[in-house]
């Protein structure tokens, strides 16, 4: 596998002659935080961050999606009928990913691809990225990857990893498609004995920083029902203000709504995020709703990432700890404790 | 990369070939859809007891009870209760009009399980659709031998309420399915069969669960009073069959709505035996 190291200069350089075969995500500022955006000559890339606001789940799953489109003119041959809409999957690469958010989509799949059915939009333009993972030198204090099997060095879900080791970055090969990535990109020589050990050193120092440790262990073994009734969740619930930010901004959380929208005679049938926070999202049509009240809601978010996802799938937790939910709350509620609680 | 063969999103065209009012409110439709493409008639290959999307264009979908039998060829029937948009609109449309039908969808009755027993099957009200669907199935004359008694009980509020009044009747002269129809109440002078709820009939008329099987499907009032009557007369749990209902948007166990603990009742459900449903989270 390629191990090459670049100066930050000549990186960047690289990235910008790889933009003829690949639609090149990168962060860069905007306002007080990070987003990932489309490199081009307007853009300045900007690896110097902590980690984006919102994760980069939508650069695979968009937060509103044309799926289907159809006319509802009457005088046409195709009244009615529903057709598929155009998609582009061309090669795309997002570069600078953290590893807890390249983790995320890892967890996220076994959603949208299981043995009986396909998510054709999901599986397609997760196929045709390649994620290039930037290791964290420095977590924050709500950063929990070490306790639900990532790190801030884990290579899952990447296929190429960068350490940034001051003035330069030394990038690894992790697959075939990160492989092909760095085959392409121009500049940087062959990593030596001494950038190698310096990125080794670097991931085992700041695995060490990571100090929060959840407890999951347990999780596995309890019995459903009793973790549905245990006596913890109204005081859980009680300050959550059910807004959804914590849905909004998780690489993990994939539940969406699909509507239909017409202007004119012109329809599509769109997919849209969607949060189990909201009342709407299981009510029935006859007016029954399962779960009508707040703690319900909450009691749901939780049991999903922590114990149903780890019941149905043997996958671990549905949380890559990347603490975005934990410093956005408004409410302070910390799915580190609630972890604790349940696994207790 | 190449293109998936089949997106499950994908509604197949259908042209609604008959539409059925089939109770005195009018607010239940029987109806009756020809596929545009035959090929999809083949790919829509299912099992009684399972569901579809009824997709408008422009409205959405609703997810429906089969109500026809696969042993009935060249068409596909959902009888619908008129609720929101998707449902209303379907009340306004027309024979001959163009929508779509996505599926199968879930899982159906445990037919294997089920073959060789005694079958009891409860429903009430406008939860009769699969039930309807199972009966047709068992009373093919392919199928019959494969299953011993069939008792039926079925109920509504009124005479009126009933669906599929014209093959309650024909079921009733048949010896080959006892049928136990009752009504909640009527003044109708002429009305020559049961008066009470459907646990009180079921306590009267199923008086046995040697090798016998149940499947129930009703409201949850309805569900709740009959499941004790159920285990009285001898039934566990594992051979009481429900089939549950949830808002459901995909269908295919991916947006999240309509689990119970970690079971979808889409794509896991929506048939459970009440064995099953013990060890889920009591939300639905």
């Amino acid at each position: 596998m390629t191990k090459k190291i670049y100066t930050k200069e000549e990186w960047i350089k690289a990235l910008a002659g790889l933009k003829s075969s690949y639609n090149i995500f990168v962060p860069v500022r905007d306002g007080d935080f990070h987003t990932f955006k489309v490199l081009d000559e307007k853009k300045i890339p900007d690896f110097n961050f902590q980690n984006t606001r919102l994760s980069p789940k939508s650069l695979v799953y968009p937060r509103s999606e044309r799926l289907f489109e159809y006319t509802l003119d009457e005088n046409a041959p195709d009244v009615n009928i529903i057709k598929e809409s155009e998609k582009d999957y061309s090669p795309r690469a997002i570069v600078g990913i953290r590893p807890c958010d390249a983790h995320a989509f890892q967890i996220v799949k076994p959603n949208f691809e299981n043995p009986e059915y396909q998510d054709p939009w999901w599986t397609q333009r997760y196929e045709s990225t390649t994620f290039v993972g930037l290791g964290c030198n420095a977590p924050d204090s709500t950063c929990f990857c070490t306790s639900v099997g990532g790190g801030p060095f884990s290579e899952k879900g990447l296929d190429a990893l960068l350490y940034d080791l001051g003035d330069t970055f030394l990038v690894k090969g992790l697959t075939e498609k990160g492989e092909t990535f760095l085959e392409n990109a121009q500049g940087g020589k062959t990593a030596d004995e001494t950038a190698l050990k310096a990125g080794e050193d670097l991931a085992a120092g700041v695995s060490d920083k990571i100090e929060q440790k959840v407890s999951t262990d347990k999780l596995k073994h309890k019995v459903q029902t009793e973790l549905f009734d245990a006596p913890f969740w109204d005081e859980v619930a009680f300050a959550c203000i059910n807004c959804g930010t914590c849905t909004y901004l998780c690489p993990t959380c994939w539940c969406f709504d699909i509507q239909d929208e017409v202007l004119g005679k012109q329809g599509d049938r769109i997919r849209n995020w969607d949060s189990c926070m909201f009342p709407l999202f299981t009510l029935h049509g006859s007016g029954h709703n399962p779960r009508a009240r707040k703690v319900q809601r909450v009691r749901q978010r939780f049991m999903h990432k922590l114990k149903y996802y780890v019941d149905k799938y043997n996958n671990g937790v549905q949380c890559s700890g990347c603490g975005r939910c934990v410093r956005n709350c408004p409410a302070n509620i910390d799915i580190r404790d609630v972890c604790e609680l349940m696994n207790g | 990369m190449e293109k998936l063969l089949e997106n499950p999103y994908l509604p197949y065209p259908v042209r609604i070939d008959k539409i059925i009012t089939e109770t005195e409110d009018r607010n239940l439709k029987t109806f009756r859809f020809v596929f545009l493409n035959p090929k999809d008639e083949k790919k829509f290959s299912y099992t009684p007891g399972q569901f579809a999307e009824l997709s408008i264009a422009g409205k959405g979908e609703s997810p429906i009870g089969i109500a026809s039998s696969p042993t009935e060829k060249g068409f596909v029937t959902f009888t619908v209760n008129k609720v929101g948009l998707v449902t209303t609109r379907l009340h306004n449309m027309k024979e001959g009009d163009v929508m779509g039908i996505r599926g199968p969808l879930g899982n159906w009755y445990p037919w294997e399980e089920i073959e060789g027993k005694n079958v009891v099957i409860i429903g009430g009200g406008f939860a009769f659709t699969t039930l309807r669907s199972s009966i047709i199935y068992m009373l093919h004359p392919e199928n019959r031998s494969r299953f011993k008694d069939i008792s039926v009980v079925y109920g509504a509020r009124t005479p009126g309420m009933l669906l599929y009044k014209d093959e309650l009747a024909e079921w009733e002269q048949r010896d080959d399915i006892h049928m136990h129809i009752t009504v909640d109440g009527t003044d109708d002078p002429d009305w020559k069969y049961n008066i009470g709820f459907v646990p009180t009939i079921t306590e009267q008329k199923i008086t046995s669960a040697d090798d016998a099987i149940a499947i129930v499907c009703g409201p949850p009032i309805m569900i709740k009073f009959t499941q004790p009557v159920l285990e009285k007369v001898g039934f566990p749990p594992e051979r009481i069959i429900l089939s549950l209902e949830m808002r459901m948007k995909c269908g295919i166990g991916m947006c999240g709505r309509c689990n119970i603990g970690h079971e979808f009742v889409c794509k896991d459900g929506p048939v459970f035996s009440l064995a099953q449903l013990k060890n889920m989270p009591p939300e639905y």
